[in-house]
């Protein structure tokens, strides 16, 4: 079976709720059969609104949602066969685990036998068998979630929607949450669209990323590419660490471009600048500046600690570099390091291809 | 682990438990004083005019401390002929004191109540006492024989004798159309006297009809206003309080001028042809006129205890419902509906309560066919002045009450009811 590219297909959809404010703008977004996608974005970004819109709770002011082909903007939300799991799981309270998960079923008229085997198949999926008879009160946050992930995945849904499902518990469970939930994926295949705030679930789970910002999509790639090459520097800010530097182009190559800043200059990558005299803002990751480099790199800087953080795995090291009190360093915590002093002076260095010359900030 | 129960003490040396004690004991007191206000107050409200309302109502002591001779002669008596001389002698003497302190009416009214005929022979019997026509020297069960042919029979002297008891159930009985026979025995009054029946049946289905009611235009009002963005459901919560804060007086009186014949609403109707000018419905001094007002006036008491609880649904719960392939009328039965029983639950009890004991609004607009229970009791209070029997009547609304609490109680059970 081939899998199709466009299953569910987001067809310049613009959505306002008062006709004033466009909260999601010219959505363009395509998501395979079997993917994992993930809309990632802070709130009020649209990716909620998005997220509601396929589920059929919300309608587009204007565009096309297809899914497998068809148009379904005026499908009721009961009619369209996605699954959905809600940010506070919504599991019904007053029905049994068992009556929770055949709801779905019960609605579709599926014979009782056949009902007993779902249940029982989705249970064993989430790992809850033997809980059937209790109340969703007399669960953890963990398990509820699971009844919920197992609820939305019973009746063999075409697309599941995850509403920042694991925003509720706390962190460790959050991260075993979040490799079960990439494992049912993938041993299940389902098309999943997950919308989170949390970027490191988002890296963690997604084959694809969708950040959002303003209503729009700002990057659509896979985790390694979004966090390596953010193409603007709401991405870069946005996943992970980011050490910026704020400058003008004054020359310009195809793979390297020089940027001034307010007292000295760097090589960077240019990657959304064109011409001599653009601003723009630098992006490096605090990972890729190493201290006292040994191979020959294109940046050689020298600055002065300001801050040492001890974080166990690694050290961070808060630097005074090019004028920039903020200069973050992430220093692995291994035996060969050295000792950090605050106030002390360090050489460090960076090659050019890791430092994003973006648009300005 | 040793078995070994040490006692803990705390630094002073004194055991952990009594020092525990002592410091709760200083807690617990604090906390019964702040609430001693208002227990004084329910005692004195509530549970003290409760009990006087139950012994006013058994009450029958009255009638006992007049003859008190002749209840004890009457113990030998076994009612089945004319009681013996002692019986006939031990009421002369009672009488005569009866008649010394001028309590000779009372006597024949009560015991005219008891059975019919008694005034006129107890004044018979007072007009000789106090002419001293009655010689003590000779039997006096003679005498007072021939003062009335009634005296002669027995079943006056066996109403006396029914009187004995200090405490009576008779107010109780009349409260559901049924008295002692003269064997002592219960019966049924005349069918075409029983008023008290047909009351009690019409203000338990006022009562459940004005429940429905409410509870059909109380429950969507209530599901807007939780759903509602703030500022239109506050601006709808005012307008379903509003009426709370009207006078109840004001609200009855503005419904008589919106119904009556010649009123608002009628104007309406015939304005816009839907009735004749000559054939004006009557809305009031009826059961509709009871109604209306009712519902409307109750309807607070519905509508807040449902918004209450549904206002804590989350509306992801319906979205969860659709979206699992629940239309969307499956998912308000199966999921929302469950969810707001409670409320239901809370909102139902209180309306019927409050309607079953309602008063100023079926006796303002009600008329004759829309007089409830209380308007009785009141009737009692104030133009008969048979006290006990509006006591009784007040128990027996109040025990129904009780009984209605624990049937729901049952069926729904208190604890899944929520008042907010």
């Amino acid at each position: 079976m081939s899998k199709n590219p466009e299953f569910v297909k987001f067809d310049k959809v613009d959505k306002s709720y008062d006709g004033k404010v466009l909260v999601v703008k010219d959505l363009q977004l395509d998501i395979a059969e079997g993917e994992f996608i993930t809309m990632l974005g802070p709130s009020g970004s649209g990716k909620t609104t998005c997220l509601m819109m396929l589920a059929g709770f919300e309608t587009p002011t204007h565009g096309e949602i297809l899914l497998d082909g068809n148009i379904i903007s005026n499908i009721p939300p009961h009619k369209r066969g996605i699954g959905m799991v809600f940010q506070n799981y919504a599991l019904f309270p007053h029905m049994t685990v068992y009556e929770n998960l055949a709801f779905p079923l019960r609605v579709r008229k599926v014979e009782k036998d056949e009902i007993d085997k779902k249940v029982d198949k989705a249970l064993s999926m989430v790992s809850l068998n033997g809980f059937e008879t209790r109340m969703p009160a007399q669960l953890s946050g963990g398990q509820q979630q699971r009844v919920a992930v197992a609820r939305a995945l019973v009746f063999d849904p075409a697309v599941v929607l995850m509403d920042e499902p694991l925003g509720a518990l706390d962190k460790n469970l959050r991260e075993s949450m979040q490799y079960e939930i990439k494992h049912i994926h993938e041993s299940i295949g389902v098309t999943v669209v997950y919308v989170t705030h949390d970027q490191s679930e988002a890296l963690t789970m997604s084959n694809r990323i969708a950040v959002f910002n303003d209503g729009k999509v700002q990057q659509l790639s896979n985790p390694a590419e979004l966090y390596e090459k953010p193409v603007n520097s709401f991405v870069a800010e946005f996943i992970g660490e980011n050490n910026t530097f704020n400058g003008e182009v004054v020359d310009i190559a195809k793979d390297k471009c020089k940027v001034k800043l307010a007292n000295s200059e760097i090589l960077a990558n240019p990657i959304s600048v064109k011409s001599k005299g653009e601003k723009t803002t630098v992006s490096l990751r605090p990972e890729r500046a190493l201290i006292n480099p040994t191979d020959n790199m294109d940046n050689m800087f020298t600055g002065k600690i300001e801050e040492v953080i001890y974080h166990g795995d690694h050290t961070r090291v808060r630097l005074n570099l090019l004028g920039s009190s903020e200069f973050i360093l992430k220093v692995p915590n291994s035996s060969s390091n050295l000792e950090l002093k605050v106030s002390q002076d360090i050489n460090i260095g960076w090659n050019s291809v890791d430092a994003r010359a973006l648009d300005p900030k | 682990m040793s078995s070994e129960t040490k006692q803990i003490l705390t630094t002073d040396g004194i055991p952990l438990e009594v020092s525990l004690k002592k410091a709760e004991k200083k807690n617990k007191i604090k906390a019964f004083l702040l609430v001693a206000p208002l227990l004084l107050f329910l005692i004195i409200t509530y549970v003290f005019p409760i009990g006087e309302m139950f012994s006013r109502s058994i009450d029958d002591k009255m009638i006992t401390n007049m003859l008190p001779k002749t209840f004890k002669e009457m113990e030998k008596w076994d009612g089945q002929e004319l009681p013996p001389e002692e019986v006939f002698t031990a009421f002369y003497y009672d009488f005569k004191v009866l008649v010394e302190k001028q309590e000779h009416g009372k006597l024949g009214q009560r015991l005219n109540k008891e059975k019919n005929g008694f005034n006129s022979i107890t004044k018979k019997l007072f007009r000789q006492v106090k002419r001293k026509k009655i010689d003590e020297s000779i039997s006096i069960k003679e005498q007072i024989m021939k003062v009335h042919k009634r005296w002669r029979t027995v079943e006056y002297w066996q109403a006396i004798k029914r009187t004995a008891p200090p405490y009576t159930m008779s107010k109780y009985l009349k409260g559901m159309d049924m008295y002692y026979a003269a064997d002592g025995s219960i019966a049924q009054v005349d069918e075409d006297r029983r008023i008290h029946r047909i009351l009690w049946l019409r203000t338990l289905e006022i009562a459940f009809f004005v429940t429905l009611f409410c509870f059909l235009m109380g429950y969507p009002i209530a599901h807007l206003l939780a759903t509602l963005p703030m500022k239109y459901s506050n601006l709808l919560m005012i307008c379903v309080l509003l009426p709370f804060w009207t006078s109840l007086l004001v609200r009855t009186a503005s419904w008589m001028i919106l119904l009556q014949q010649q009123g608002v609403v009628n104007d309406f109707f015939v304005m816009i042809g839907l009735v004749a000018d000559d054939n004006r419905p009557e809305m009031m001094y009826n059961k509709v006129g009871t109604y209306v007002a009712m519902t409307q006036i109750l309807l607070p008491f519905m509508v807040l205890p449902l918004y209450s609880v549904m206002k804590t649904i989350s509306p992801s719960l319906m979205r969860a419902g659709k979206s699992l392939g629940g239309t969307p009328f499956v998912a308000f039965w199966k999921v929302y509906f469950p969810l707001t029983i409670p409320g239901i639950g809370a909102g139902c009890l209180l309306v019927f309560i409050l309607a079953i004991g309602y008063y100023i609004t079926p006796a303002l607009v009600g008329g004759a066919s829309g007089t409830l229970i209380s308007n009785q009791i009141a009737f009692h209070m104030k133009q008969t002045l048979d006290w006990s029997f509006a006591s009784a009547m007040g128990l027996m609304l109040l025990s129904g009450v009780l009984v209605i609490y624990w049937i729901y109680n049952k069926l729904v059970g208190v604890d899944n009811i929520k008042l907010g």
